[in-house]
């Protein structure tokens, strides 16, 4: 399973606003093979939509070129729009319809007949546990529930291609877990190719194999999530003291360190090193060597928030921090 | 999966835009009511005409009044799922972008049926002559109108994407002047020349001279030909623009 399903070249798509020229996409060289799991995260405004817009053939690239299943998205849009299933930022099913109508006429613009769609339809709707509201109309569906029918609309003739632009924006964690599981599921059952774009980073992190940063329009890191937590984010382990004084001459000895960032903040210590960890024993054997008592130990797990920060400088974040703690007894 | 062609794509996007006035039949009689309060309002302040009772040269214009409504209100619908999303989804799958429109047009013929045969009815019993033969030739005429003017109202909502405004100000701007210069609610006959000149530019005027004519059971052979030729005309301007507009829509 290493056949090509994407593949750009320096793909760039401008948009001219009232003269002023927005680069939303600047020489995008992509590869994603057939099977992959990928995750395009990036702030708002960061080009993932257009990007996307231009791999479903809404939109024609400014420059560059790229194939989809081996076809050109400019050339053969037909072709691509067979084997593909898009599910935008919008609802696909039209609010004044009902979902199973959606889903049938859906089936039906890709050649299934009415039997066929009418079969497949029901089928999707008990899978995404819309059974319930199949036959309202749209407009009277939770948000959690839209986006499920919009997933349906998606997978209606079962591509093997599939692109989601930000599926669980706007739902509640709960929904977003339910998505992500249908998600995989999806994966895990017919091997279907996915590329979805988010901004949040727990999404990347627990649903793809590869996450691609894109930042302005371009790609800044392209890995795993661990690897790129390797490559470009330490674990933090914060050590707490009784007093400013203490902190302070723990932070000359830590400086020391191989490969550490140490920061000290009032009675804080913030060492910033790969392997965190495992460090700690020794920082701590280290200190009490020196006669400083360590109060408090954490050690936090690199986010991808840490990544986009450390590629960037900003973060990705909007809201609280939560980041995933591992204590260890001091 | 077979393959589809142009045909099975209209008809696909013909039955869903048509799915949900099946499943509720009564909205197609909201869009009457404006139409119907001007019948019956109006109606009992006509003079008696020479040659007929006013009833009779009233209903067919309120026929075509009531298709011109509904049709130029249609864009509304593709407008609101350009906004939710549904169309984006549409221009995704391999529909072809002739259908996307001349599905949706057609279908403008159902609810311009079933308004004429609700308008006549409820006119019949008030003495509206019922010539079966001329209802269905003018019904003919009209619902090549009708495809034209929603043709034109897609086209309209495809060019208001981002701006909803420009919808509904091109729309109110264009309907009441067109209603007028067809001589729809007063004849157009005793105006002055400018406002005749008018009135014989806008292809409204012949659908209404010949909807008269035929509703009363009458052929005349160059009226209905004139109506025939502005009706074929707007529908293929409707249709080649709004594809135009479809092909460039993302
Ligand atoms: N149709 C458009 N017209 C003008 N500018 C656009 C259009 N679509 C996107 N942009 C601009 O391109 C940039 C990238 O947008 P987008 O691809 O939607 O980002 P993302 O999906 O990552 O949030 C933004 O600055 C956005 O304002
Ligand atoms: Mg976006």
């Amino acid at each position: 399973m290493n056949d090509t399903m994407i593949q750009t070249t320096g793909l760039t798509r401008h948009f001219t606003v009232k003269k002023d020229v927005v680069e939303a996409v600047r020489g995008l060289d992509l590869h994603v093979a057939e099977g992959e799991l990928v995750a395009l995260l990036g702030p708002n405004g960061a080009g993932k939509s257009t990007t996307l817009r231009m791999l479903t053939t809404l939109i024609p690239p400014t420059s560059g070129t790229a194939t989809v299943a081996g076809y050109d998205v400019v050339d053969q849009q037909r072709e691509v729009r067979r084997v593909i299933g898009y599910i935008g930022q919008g609802n696909g099913a039209a609010h004044a319809q009902r979902g199973r109508d959606e889903l049938v006429s859906q089936g039906r613009a890709y050649g299934m007949s009415g039997r066929d769609a009418k079969a497949r339809a029901d089928e999707l709707v008990a899978s995404l546990d819309l059974a319930a509201v199949a036959d309202r109309p749209v407009s009277s569906l939770s948000g959690g529930q839209k986006r499920r029918l919009d997933i349906a609309m998606g997978l209606i003739h079962a591509p093997r291609l599939l692109f989601l632009d930000e599926p669980s924006t706007g739902l509640d964690p709960q929904n977003r877990a339910n998505l992500q599981e249908h998600i995989l599921k999806l994966r895990a059952d017919h091997g279907t190719t996915i590329v979805l774009t988010t901004h949040y980073l727990d999404e990347a992190d627990a649903m793809a194999e590869r996450v691609i940063v894109v930042d302005h329009g371009t790609v800044i890191a392209d890995d795993t999530p661990a690897g790129l937590k390797a490559e470009h984010a330490g674990d933090l382990i914060t050590l707490g003291f009784a007093s400013g004084a203490d902190a302070a001459r723990a932070a000359q000895r830590l400086g020391a360190l191989d490969g550490a960032a140490v920061s000290s903040d009032g009675v804080q210590v913030e060492v910033r090193a790969q392997g965190g960890p495992r460090l700690v024993p020794g920082i701590l054997r280290d200190l009490d060597a020196a006669g400083i008592a360590v109060e408090s130990t954490t050690v936090n797990r690199p986010t991808l928030d840490d990544v986009f920060l450390n590629l960037t400088g900003r973060s990705l974040r909007e809201g609280v921090v939560t980041t995933s703690t591992e204590e260890v007894a001091a | 999966m077979s393959s589809t062609t142009m045909i099975t794509d209209t008809v696909t996007v013909f039955s869903r835009e048509l799915r949900p006035v099946l499943r509720d039949p009564f909205s197609v009689v909201f869009s009457m009511i404006q139409p119907l309060v001007f019948l019956g309002l109006f109606a009992p302040l006509l003079p008696e005409v020479e040659g007929g009772s006013a009833l009779q040269w009233f209903v067919p214009g309120i026929v075509v009044m009531s298709c011109l409504f509904s049709t130029s209100f249609t864009g509304s619908n593709l407008l609101f799922e350009i906004q939710t999303g549904a169309h984006e989804r549409m221009l995704v799958t391999p529909l072809r972008r002739p259908a996307l429109i001349v599905g949706r047009a057609l279908k403008e013929i159902v609810p311009m049926i079933v308004q004429t045969l609700i308008i006549v009815l409820v006119c019949v019993p008030f003495g509206f002559d019922l010539h079966i033969l001329g209802v269905l030739a003018g019904v003919a005429i009209l619902a090549v109108m009708a495809v034209g003017l929603g043709a034109l109202s897609y086209t309209l909502a495809l060019a208001s994407k981002n701006t909803e405004w420009l919808f509904w100000t091109v729309q109110q701007t264009v309907l009441f002047p067109l209603l007028l210069l067809a001589g729809i609610l007063l004849p157009v006959d005793d105006g002055p020349g400018w406002l005749r000149a008018l009135s014989s530019a806008n292809p409204l005027t012949y659908v209404v001279d010949a909807e008269r004519a035929l509703f009363n059971g009458e052929f005349p052979a160059s009226t209905v030909l004139a109506a025939v030729v502005a009706s074929v005309a707007v529908a293929a301007l409707g249709l080649a623009v709004g594809t135009r507009a479809m092909r460039r829509s993302s």
